[in-house]
């Protein structure tokens, strides 16, 4: 506006003037405020993706000098991260305050306990369930488990760290003849609990505790059974048991024998496999978290994954990847309940991976000295390391380890899946289940409807709006742009409800019908042409120039009446009167109901309206004298379109389209009602799909807040949002030259 | 003919088959919505067909709910002999026979081939139950305490239904009111407690206090329930005997009898005051059977008072920053980038708005107010979960762009003569922006409103994050202090019709409601934007008589 200053002194001027200054002021305060909101989306969503894309970093909280001996046999963390305990080869047992929150101040010793018995071996079982099992000099056993129990005495929270025996106070005898156990593997459910020990003299046996519920009583009574394993080449090293009872790994050296034990009856040998790297040896093998995977350790720094993968009908444990650690790997630590683990190597030097995500996401020297042993707490988010009999407690920032560029947008190789493959799994019934967040199939899911919609829309709105804009009579331009403006403000939950629950049905039971349409609806336009031009002149001349559109109304009702009708008849003759057998079978085509020619026509409906409109106006706004001096040279009326409005418009009609696809690619409730949801990759038009938005309406209210899941979703919002912010950018760029353009014309 | 093609006429007709196509759809769906969403409160007639069931007769009672013709090779594919059958397609009829507790499906396909006749006979009743839907038969008796009633059936009926009626009305007031009102009163206690525990002032008196009021409530209550337990057991009294499709009579009590009519024995005219009737029902009440039977009556509720919160919102925010953008803005890069980011703002697809107030409003917001003004009631949260406001902040952000692109527009239209003749009068600008400007761009603010209205009454996606639930047990606004519950969840019509129809365990049985909603949306929201464009035309025509 043109605000020349204009000097005049006004009546009553200050305080008026004061009231103008005031409302200048908070009319740019509120104008601005609009723009920070605006970016506060953008940069909120950027806020809440960020912390997926950080790496992890490890800070040290507190050190700690305690008067232990022996050598460590297991260190171990609270939930709460507030106590440590330390469990040595010799059968002592040390509980130590690390932080605070306890109710102790930090380092202190708060319990003293020791097994007893001359110990020989000692093993734990899986991370979960927090068991430490000593195999004594006699052939004997004794399970004992760190619990704490938590009281509010006085508003105060005292934590009591206890020590449990859950097979009871007795030793358990594992072997009879009473010889020394050297290796030791002990894993229980709730009805069987299974011990593995290698004797001193190289015999692997096995005992088992089974669990029966007494019908009349309902307790559950345990009896003892012994197995023994066939002989093993060479000495063993180690012994495993899987946490389902499944597998009984033994290592001898760098060989790997599993023997099956679902069936402890018949104990078999399933494969025996060479698990060295190439040229390392192995130093130790440990079981990842969920016990799918194998992390073999070796001396030249590599650890390789195994796990089971079916081939040729059978599941063999099968190499995966590999890691290369800093030096040669002293000892793993794994996460609880994630696919993590740190591999120990040189002196101090620790190495944070993901096995999924196949990251290195830490690579740093800790502390000085030489490490012991080290543990990470139950949530993963603290690590105790001990040096000797000092001990250093460090917090773990490593919230989203999962979550990498790499792992959203390339193939990765589940535990269980036969490669390497996109999926976009986030949630499942099991507990131990690896959330699979690739964003691909939702990307392609997006693409592909969006394709589909154009695919179907941009011909019927670019063809309309072509005769709209130039050929059709003011007058009926007049009520004909409207009602297709009316289309865009039809709710698509509306439309959404009206694909899945009328058109899918319907096209499934018409599906020969609806590809006669295809072909009979332009057919019957050309033949209509053709009637016309043939009929009297005086008809013809009854009826004003541009009056086309509304004479083929009653031409297309009628045609696609009588595909629709025909329909059965066709299905009847061609296919065997089943279109949807013969599309499964004859064509070996899956077929959904809710498939991307609904979502094609459904969606394609709802973008019409967004290219018919923007694209009518450029045509419509193409100069005069353009068209007129086109026409004047002789040409005909569809020459001068061709060769005049369209290629003047093209800019409008380019932007029309961006902007449709910007819809096309955002739009949710069409898609989330008219598609099965389905994150699959199929490029078929007899299948669902799902997409970013459809997802983030499925997902994102059951989400955790804060979890990798829930910021991967508002990761695929802040994808959409700019996604759409670029289309709409260059769409309204090219529109805004356009109008430049014309008006200097 | 190939001059004809050369010549360019085709391909004008196809442009022109593009157009129509377009119109076809349009104009086809307002039909199909409005024909599906009316036919739905229309009576229906009820048959009684004879059906052959692998020899025997059967007899079925019900509506006719759909039709389609079916390839005989597919049947045939399935098993059915249809010996001597010479037709391509034959046509199969989808009955709805209602008597769900009886019947394993309240749905039935019958091959036309199977029925042996079909009657319409004029005593056949339809019950409209409270549960499990409809009932269709014979009414044979009207029981009152177990005992047989003598006189016109009909007009017993029609009095003890209307009794029961009021009774139930009487026991709706008595459980939301009243009731409703105690529990209200109870819950605000336990939050006052808990408040002075937590800022350590529970003295032995306040506790005493706090008692004694709660065992007034408790006491009042008592009394209450009692009253609500004589009224539920006075409903108990009549009940009906019914002769259903099986042949067998069953005894329904008219507790769960909300109406009975016989629309074989209606006059034209009654059909369409039922009609009215029934549209009356629906827009006034509340839904029953898990949303699939019943009224609408929350979610338009809920609509109306989300879409006027927000229009308190989006007004201000979006007159403001248009007036900043044309009135003071100054022609220079970054009015261009605002304007420009404005216009994108109107592409982002909704749902990211969803999540946006779903982090930012509820989680971020909500859960601060929480912290600060309401720790007497966490863990639960007050503001912390997705409710009205919620909604409302968010399809304001959403809407903003239309009030502010149609405001520009009508300020733009404005002659600059009128505005420099104003502040050559000695106007400041500020009182020129008040006394001329603004009034005169009111039509166009009003039609960026009445768009931005239009928009949020049919948005769902976002709403599903940040507020909108399948059945909210009260509505954000009642006789309780303050009145208006902002931080409550609420139904929403577009929601309800996501919900209804995909989320519903019987889809068949809702579909028709779903038609009827949808029926209802679109009215409003066509209604809405025909009104905006009609202001808009006017208000074009206006300035250019202005502006000559």
């Amino acid at each position: 506006m043109s605000t020349q200053t204009v000097n005049v002194t006004m009546s009553g001027s200050r305080k008026r003037r004061i009231k103008d200054k005031l409302a200048s002021v908070s009319v740019t305060a509120g104008g601005i405020l609009v723009l920070v909101a605006l970016l506060l989306i953008f940069f909120y969503l950027l806020y809440v993706v960020k912390p997926i894309f950080d790496s992890a970093t490890i800070t040290r909280k507190a050190e700690i000098t305690l008067p232990v001996q022996g050598q460590t046999a297991l260190l171990g963390i609270d939930d709460q991260n507030q106590i440590g305990y330390r469990f040595s080869r010799e059968g002592q047992l040390d509980f130590f305050a690390l932080d605070s929150g306890s109710g102790f101040p930090v380092g202190q010793l708060i319990k003293h306990d020791a097994v007893a018995g001359q110990v020989t071996s000692v093993t734990t079982t899986s991370l979960g369930k927090r068991q430490v099992v000593y195999g004594f000099a006699d052939g004997t056993a004794q399970v004992v488990q760190p619990d704490f129990v938590v009281t509010y005495p006085n508003d105060k929270r005292v934590t009591e760290a206890v020590l449990k025996y859950p097979l009871g106070n007795e030793p358990i005898v594992l072997d009879e003849r009473g010889r020394a156990i050297t290796h030791l593997a002990y894993e229980a459910t709730s009805a069987l609990a299974v011990f593995a020990a290698t004797t001193a003299d190289g015999e692997t046996l096995l005992t088992a505790r089974v669990g029966e519920e007494n019908f009349l009583s309902g307790e559950v009574e345990w009896t003892t059974k012994r197995y023994a394993l066939p002989p093993l080449p060479g000495t063993v090293e180690q012994v495993l048991l899987t946490p389902d009872l499944r597998y009984l790994l033994a290592r001898s050296g760098n060989l790997l024998s599993v023997f099956d034990i679902r069936d402890l009856d018949n104990i078999r040998l399933s494969s025996a496999i060479q698990i060295n790297a190439a040229g390392g040896n192995v130093t130790q093998v440990a079981l990842l978290s969920g016990a799918s995977s194998l992390l073999v350790a070796n001396d030249n720094g590599v650890i390789s994954q195994w796990f089971e993968v079916l081939k040729d009908g059978t599941r063999q444990f099968t190499h995966i990847r590999e890691f290369q650690a800093s030096g040669p790997v002293r000892e793993l630590a794994v996460e609880h309940s994630r696919k993590g683990f740190i591999a120990l190597s040189a002196e101090n030097h620790v190495d944070l991976f993901h096995a999924t995500g196949e990251t290195r996401l830490l690579s740093e020297v800790i502390g000085q000295g030489s490490i012991d042993s080290l543990v990470l707490s139950p949530r993963n988010n603290s690590l105790l390391v001990e040096f000797g009999n000092q001990f250093q407690f460090f917090h773990v920032k490593n919230e989203h380890p999962e979550v990498t560029w790499s792992a959203l947008w390339q193939q990765v190789w589940y535990e269980g899946y036969p490669g390497p493959q996109y999926v976009w799994q986030s949630t499942s019934a099991s507990d131990d289940f690896e959330a699979k967040l690739s964003l691909v199939p939702l990307a392609f899911g997006t693409l592909k409807a969006a394709a589909y919609a154009m695919l179907f829309a941009v011909p019927i709105a670019l063809a309309g709006a072509i005769f709209a804009g130039y050929f059709m009579s003011p007058g009926m331009r007049k009520v004909v742009k409207p009602t297709v403006e009316i289309m865009a403000a039809l709710p698509t939950v509306i439309l959404g409800f009206l694909a899945g629950l009328w058109l899918a049905p319907m096209i499934e039971q018409h599906l020969p019908g609806i590809f006669l349409l295809l072909v009979a609806l332009p057919l019957s336009m050309l033949l209509a042409a053709f009637v016309w031009h043939h009929l009297p002149r005086r008809i013809k001349e009854s009826v004003p120039e541009g009056w086309q559109a509304l004479m083929l109304v009653p031409v297309l009702v009628l045609i696609g009446y009588l595909c629709l009708t025909v329909s059965p008849i066709l299905e009847g003759w061609f296919m065997g009167g089943n279109a949807r057998g013969f599309i499964t079978n004859t064509l070996g085509m899956r077929f959904d109901q809710r498939n991307s020619l609904v979502i094609g026509i459904a969606m394609g409906f709802a973008v019409i309206p967004t290219i018919f409109s923007i694209a009518e106006d450029a045509v419509f706004s193409v100069p005069k004298h353009l068209t007129q001096g086109s026409l004047a040279l002789g040409a005909t009326p569809w020459q001068t379109l061709s060769r005049v409005v369209i290629l003047t418009a093209s800019p409008g009609i380019f932007s029309a389209v961006m902007m449709g696809l910007g819809r096309a690619v955002g739009e949710t409730m069409i898609v989330l009602m008219a598609t099965g949801n389905t994150p699959i990759m199929d490029m078929s038009i007899f299948q669902g799909l799902r997409t970013l938005a459809a997802n983030i309406a499925v997902e994102m209210p059951e989400s955790e807040v804060g979890s990798s899941h829930y910021r991967v979703l508002f990761l695929a919002a802040f994808v959409l949002f700019v996604f759409t912010f670029i289309f709409n950018s260059v769409a309204e760029f090219v529109r805004q030259r356009l109008r430049d353009k014309y008006s200097s014309m | 003919m190939n001059k004809w093609f050369k010549s360019g006429t085709p391909w004008i007709w196809m442009t022109g088959g593009a157009v129509s196509l377009s119109l076809i759809a349009v104009v086809g769906l307002l039909l199909l919505i409005g024909w599906r969403g009316l036919v739905y409160f229309w009576p229906h007639t009820i048959y009684q067909w004879e059906i052959d069931n692998n020899g025997q007769t059967e007899q079925l009672v019900g509506e006719l709910h759909d039709s389609e013709l079916v390839p005989t090779a597919r049947l045939r594919a399935t098993g059915l002999k249809l010996e001597g059958e010479e037709r391509e397609v034959l046509e199969r009829y989808l009955v709805k026979t209602g008597n769900r507790e009886f019947v394993p499906l309240d749905f039935r396909w019958v091959l036309e081939t199977n029925i042996r006749s079909r009657t319409t006979p004029k005593e056949l009743a339809v019950l409209e139950r409270t549960t499990n839907g409809n009932f269709y038969g014979y009414i044979e008796q009207v029981l009152e305490s177990g005992k047989a009633v003598d006189g016109d059936l009909h007009q017993q009926l029609q009095r003890r239904i209307e009794r029961v009626a009021e009774i139930n009305d009487q026991v709706r007031s008595l459980q939301h009111a009243d009731i409703g009102a105690i529990n209200y009163q109870l819950e605000k206690l336990r939050l006052k407690e808990r408040r002075l525990e937590l800022d350590h002032a529970l003295t032995a008196a306040a506790q005493a206090g706090i008692e004694a009021e709660r065992k007034a409530l408790n006491d009042h209550y008592a009394q209450l329930e009692k009253q609500l337990f004589t009224l539920r057991d006075q409903t108990l009294r009549d009940s009906l005997v019914v002769k259903d499709m099986r042949g067998q009579a069953v005894t329904i009590p008219l507790s769960n009898v909300l109406d009975v009519n016989w629309p074989n024995d209606m006059s034209l005219l009654s059909k369409i005051g039922f009609w009215f009737h029934q549209i009356g029902k629906f827009v006034s009440d509340d839904p029953r059977e898990a949303n699939t039977e019943g009224g609408v009556f929350p979610a338009i509720f809920g609509t109306v008072f989300m879409v006027l919160l927000m229009t308190v919102i989006v007004t201000p925010l979006g007159v403001v920053a248009a007036v900043y953008l044309h009135e003071y803005a100054g022609k220079n890069a970054l009015t261009k980038f605002i304007r420009i980011a404005v216009i994108n703002l109107a592409g982002v697809p909704s749902i990211v708005y969803g999540v946006f107030g779903l982090g930012f409003f509820v989680y971020v917001l909500g859960g601060s107010l929480d912290k600060l003004f309401y720790p007497e009631a966490l863990p639960n949260p007050t503001f912390g979960s997705p409710g009205v406001i919620w909604s409302a902040i968010t399809l304001a952000i959403l809407t903003l762009p239309v009030v502010i692109v149609s405001t520009e527009e009508g300020l733009s239209r404005i002659p600059s003569a009128v505005r420099h003749g104003s502040l050559a009068l000695g106007a400041t600008k500020a009182e020129t922006l008040w006394r001329i400007v603004l009034p005169m761009a009111s039509p166009a603010i009003m039609t960026g409103l009445i768009l931005a209205i239009a928009r949020a009454a049919g948005e769902v996606a976002p709403l599903m994050l940040v507020g909108a639930v399948k059945l909210a047990p009260t509505l954000p606004m009642d006789g309780n202090f303050p009145y208006l519950h902002v931080e409550r969840k609420f139904m929403h019509l577009g929601f309800h019709i996501f919900d209804v129809g995909f989320q519903s365990p019987n889809v068949e049985a809702a579909r028709p409601l779903v038609y009827a909603t949808s029926f209802l949306l679109v009215t409003v929201i066509v209604g809405l934007n025909l009104t905006a464009i009609s202001i808009r035309n006017h208000l074009r025509e206006k300035y250019r008589a202005l502006d000559n």
